[in-house]
């Protein structure tokens, strides 16, 4: 697969520098988006803190067994992306073909997952802001705003995991006509970085939101 | 003279090379350009055009306050006004002024780059921007935002009847180009270095865009994902910053500082930067104190994300906390203080000329030194009970965005111009307008001192009638300022055409940016250059002109 001595682009001046430049560049977006998510974590933990227990009591009406699944096809993901990366390294163009696709696959049984979920939440009338909504109890107005924050960060985070396996189809599709090689394989590393992200924040997000009730 | 033995440049073409600006004269050419040169050029215009826009906001609402019981306009059209006026000035004018104009025109060449790391990057972000403009003005001409630039819930989320989404939607949108922007930066600062620019010996203007570029990529996404939350609020009602929900009004205020904060050093580190390169050059000495000025600026970035709670002093924070805010406030004021020190012990025993550049920097030391010091009476837990939400804020941020942001911004911009555009402006209108700016600027925004002192509270457009003769005063003052900035804007156009040519090095500068030709090529170098001196390797006077001692 190294039929071509790639050169760097234009305003470089080895391929070194653009690499650098690429995994830098992603590095710096990444605290970018740990100060995005940052600022939901923050309301999370404000209203935590003020109502405890109603995040316990509200948290039991989630589902933590596809919350547990879907943590662990993320991190198998995670396995198949470090391992894309790796045959990007050695020039195996089959296996990156196959471990990209196979993580693109991961996403989307993840996302399935999560829309299983999500029409659970709404058969169990726990989606907020449609009229079906119901939820019972002295602290009801706190429980609602418990499910507002659960579908505002796993939603952000659903738009995140949408746009990785889209990044990680096209990646596939340019490993499959042959544009990496050993020495030129930036893209799939970088894409790699923000895939592991994207897991990382859900590794967050799956304690915090589904087992704050249980002990 | 000999001029020739002073310019320490290798390899002047004589014959006129191509440049930039010759390239190509299609409006294609602009408008998919990725020469990081161009796209300043596209930033200068879009910025122009918002500053008009917000500039008139704020004349008629200094046209209104001529008169106690404010005539001209409805109390509902003057809470648009004043909104219009801060959200384009903010994020349409002043956050890209300095960094995206003169910092992407001369980043690469002061580092002896042929661009930015990431071209491409670089122009989606002037078309994000361009994007994030389109909300705002969509917004503005369906009728106009009453919050004011700071978009305080409640009021905001609940109780406004103005286009407050299309708004935010417009500020969150241009975030991303800031953050894009501050991107790469960075990356092009730490990654595309010339041979032998070592950290230390890059200009100072370098430092404090990468310090800026720091703030806009670690605050910018706060903004976004607060104005998010702001936005389902109103159209959902998720409840975070709903008490009926359990959620708090005065969490926005703590996320939105958390960000605005910073930015007010987005709107000010870039200008610290400018005066930095002015100051040497015309007082042709090294600048006093290098690393002090340079670690200031990363000291002003980190301290700057520790106080944002000096703005909820009366929100109901705890007088603890306000405490602690308060004297990280006055923390952060130290290097700013350094670098005016570092920069007036530069200009001792300097060979100083006034040049149009170096009359902006003087007028940007003396305004921000005032802007400064009045910051502290605000960061002063007992002083800020009084003077909170009053003309004094008002004054104050003026003298620090107007009287140092602009001044710096238009003294780069003259500083710079003949590598722009490769003509020198008229020396003698560039300083006619310095002067009027700066007499302007004193006579609008000084009488807002004494008038916040007295107990007049900002956003009001009725007022005592005893107010009266300092409203008159500052609206007087706005009227010279107007005519301030609109001289340059004649004569830059004139010497656009009329311009003498500026020649590679008109003020005998040591930057990089120098040592090419004005304007450049497309490539910035024609090799690329090695560096093996400290910046600011000015001679004195009488060692430039051996004749005359
Ligand atoms: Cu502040």
């Amino acid at each position: 697969m190294s039929e071509t001595t790639a050169a760097p682009a234009h305003q470089f001046e080895t391929l070194e520098q653009q690499r650098e430049a690429a995994t830098l560049g992603m590095w710096i977006f990444l605290a970018t988006e740990v100060l995005f998510f940052g600022g939901l974590f923050m309301g999370y933990t404000f209203v935590r803190w003020s109502y405890p227990e109603v995040f316990e009591q509200a948290s039991h009406r989630l589902d933590a067994t596809i919350g547990g699944v879907n943590t662990a096809v993320l991190l198998l993901s995670s396995l198949t992306m470090a391992l894309a990366v790796k045959s990007a390294q050695l020039g195996k163009r089959n296996a990156l073909v196959a471990f990209l696709s196979l993580t693109a696959l991961l996403g989307i049984l993840f996302l399935g997952f999560k829309a299983i979920e999500y029409h659970g939440d709404y058969v169990d009338h726990i989606v907020p802001g449609i009229p079906s909504y119901h939820f019972e109890g002295p602290s009801a107005p706190q429980a609602e705003l418990f499910f507002w924050i659960y579908f505002a960060m796993t939603g952000l985070h659903a738009i995140h995991v949408t746009v990785g396996i889209i990044v990680i189809a096209i990646m596939a599709a340019l490993a499959w006509r042959r544009s990496f090689s050993p020495e030129h394989y930036m893209p799939i590393e970088v894409t790699g970085l923000y895939w592991h992200f994207v897991d990382i924040v859900w590794v967050f997000l799956f304690p915090l939101l589904y087992l704050v009730g249980h002990r | 003279m000999n001029a020739i033995e002073l310019e320490p440049s290798p390899a002047l073409q004589e014959e006129e090379p191509g440049n930039y600006l010759s390239e190509s004269h299609t409006v294609a050419s602009w408008l998919l350009t990725t020469d990081h040169k161009r796209i300043g050029i596209l930033y200068l215009y879009s910025i122009l055009f918002f500053f008009i826009i917000a500039s008139f906001a704020a004349a008629t609402m200094r046209l209104e306050l001529l008169n106690p019981q404010g005539s001209l306009v409805l109390s509902e059209t003057y809470n648009k006004l004043f909104t219009i006026h801060g959200v384009l000035m903010v994020w349409f004018f002043l956050i890209p002024s300095i960094p995206a104009v003169l910092g992407n025109f001369t980043i690469p060449m002061m580092i002896g780059a042929r661009d930015v790391a990431f071209p491409r990057l670089n122009l989606l972000s002037w078309y994000i921007f361009i994007g994030g403009g389109l909300f705002a003005l969509y917004s503005i001409v369906s009728g106009g935002v009453d919050t004011g630039w700071t978009f305080y819930t409640p009021f905001s989320s609940t109780y406004s009847n103005t286009h407050v989404i299309a708004m935010a939607a417009g500020v969150f949108v241009a975030g991303f180009s800031t953050i894009i922007t501050g991107l790469n930066f960075m990356v092009t600062i730490h990654k595309m270095r010339a041979p032998g620019l070592t950290w230390f010996r890059l200009p100072l203007f370098i430092w404090s865009l990468y310090s800026t570029s720091l703030i806009m990529v670690l605050a910018t996404p706060v903004l976004a994902i607060t104005l998010a939350l702001l936005s389902l609020e109103r159209f959902w009602g998720i409840g975070i910053f709903d008490p009926k929900l359990g959620g708090d009004p005065v969490l926005f205020q703590h996320l939105f500082w958390f960000y605005s904060h910073p930015a007010v050093y987005i709107m000010i580190l870039p200008g610290m930067g400018v005066i930095s390169e002015i100051i040497p050059c015309f007082a042709r000495k090294r600048i006093f104190g290098y690393y002090f000025v340079a670690f200031s600026s990363v000291a002003i970035a980190v301290l700057g994300f520790l106080v944002w709670g000096h703005h909820m002093f009366v929100s109901s924070q705890s007088v603890y906390a306000g405490l602690i805010f308060s004297l990280l406030s006055f923390i952060v004021s130290v290097p700013s203080a350094i670098k005016v020190f570092n920069w007036t012990a530069t200009l001792y025993k300097g060979s100083i000329s006034f040049e149009t550049p170096m009359l902006y920097a003087f007028g940007f030391i003396g305004l921000f030194t005032i802007g400064g010091l009045t910051g502290l009476f605000l960061a002063s837990l007992g002083a800020d009970v009084h003077l909170h939400d009053t003309y004094f804020v008002i004054a104050h941020f003026h003298y620090i965005m107007v009287g140092g942001m602009v001044m710096a911004f238009m003294g780069g911009l003259h500083y710079w111009w003949p590598k722009i555009t490769g003509r020198m402006y008229p020396e003698f209108m560039g300083k006619i307008a310095a002067l009027v700016t700066f007499i302007g600027f004193n006579l609008t925004f000084f009488p807002q001192f004494l008038l916040g002192y007295l107990g007049m509270p900002r956003r009001y457009h009725t007022y005592p009638p005893e107010f009266q003769i300092f409203h008159i005063l500052s609206t007087a003052g706005a009227s010279i300022l107007g005519v301030g900035y609109l001289l340059p804007l004649i004569y830059f156009i004139y010497s656009l055409r009329y311009g003498k040519k500026a020649g590679p090095n008109p003020w005998r500068a040591t930057g990089l940016e120098w040592q090419t030709s004005s304007p450049p090529p497309k490539d910035n170098f024609l090799r690329t250059p090695v560096v093996k001196r400290a910046p600011y390797d000015y001679s004195p006077f009488e060692e430039e002109h051996p004749q005359n001692v």
